[in-house]
């Protein structure tokens, strides 16, 4: 059982550069083929000043710090019973290469589900960029399996 | 890239839909470095059979990328104002995702005529991975 007394606790705040040669990478391993992802000139053809992060980035940005899951197990999260529950983003402006964008994380909820056999975990992330502009959020939910 | 008029989406529209070669060792292995995801339940099998799984499993986030490529393969992604999926079964090696899309709404937003989409994930066997929305902005 987690402690409820995480609820509303900060649990993370990250600042990273968004990189093209991650952004490339990580359109090739996708097998994303627009090269609105990968190529800088049809970028910013289509209006971006830079490669655009794609759609679910904002989730890897939140992971680039040196030990991302230490946040759960300090919790006392055991990451053997963790499952990705549920994704939502909400976009509010894009993330491009070339951006530094804030992450702040916090606890929104702990509930049981199951009589107890499963904890959902809340997570909410904002993401603001170099000019303070709230470009998205994320919410998550996250499964831990009890026995 | 094709623009979609929105004026014309109606209600049951179909998003063309993408199939994903199957799922290998390498595709985890490169997706983890690619997406920062470095859990390793996705690459390390030792790790996984400590954890009770028989064999490794795909992450989460592969699958939701790939939905997320149905919907900017429709509309430009700066049209998308939100994305959301819950991941319904495990993704095992192996499986080739089929990821479709369909307009289930139309509706006026923040001065704006959206769109709700709905999206799944599915396999082979026709087993639902991951499903979800999109909400996106006519252009």
């Amino acid at each position: 059982m987690l402690d409820r007394s995480w609820i509303g606790k900060e649990i993370s705040s990250v600042e990273v550069d968004v990189e093209q040669g991650q952004l490339r990478f990580f359109a090739r391993v996708v097998g994303e083929t627009d090269p609105v992802y990968t190529d800088e000139a049809a970028a910013q053809a289509a209006g971006y000043p830079s490669l655009p992060a794609p759609p679910t980035f904002l989730f890897s940005l939140n992971l680039a710090q040196p030990d991302p899951l230490a946040k759960y197990t300090s919790m006392g999260v055991d990451l053997a019973k963790l499952l990705h529950g549920s994704q939502e983003f909400e976009y509010y402006a894009p993330i491009c290469a070339g951006d530094r964008i804030t992450l702040k994380s916090r606890i929104t909820d702990i509930v049981e589900k199951k009589g107890g056999a499963l904890e959902i975990l809340s997570e909410e992330t904002s993401a603001t960029n170099q000019r303070n502009e709230l470009v998205g959020k994320s919410t998550q939910s996250l499964v831990i399996r009890h026995g | 890239m094709t623009q979609i008029d929105c004026d014309a989406v109606q209600v049951g529209d179909e998003l063309p839909a993408i199939t994903k070669p199957a799922i290998t060792r390498t595709t985890l292995a490169l997706f983890a470095g690619a997406s920062n995801d470095h859990n390793p339940i996705h690459i390390d099998i030792d790790f996984a059979r400590q954890c009770g799984m028989e064999d490794v499993f795909a992450q989460g986030m592969l699958g939701m990328a790939y939905l997320g490529q149905v919907v900017t393969n429709w509309v430009p992604q700066s049209a998308m104002r939100s994305l959301g999926c819950r991941f319904a079964a495990i993704t095992h090696l192996g499986d080739e995702l089929t990821c479709t899309g369909k307009v289930v709404e139309t509706f006026e937003e923040a001065g704006e005529r959206r769109v709700r989409v709905e999206i799944q994930a599915a396999n082979q066997d026709g087993d639902v991975k991951l499903a979800g929305f999109a909400f996106v902005a006519a252009p």
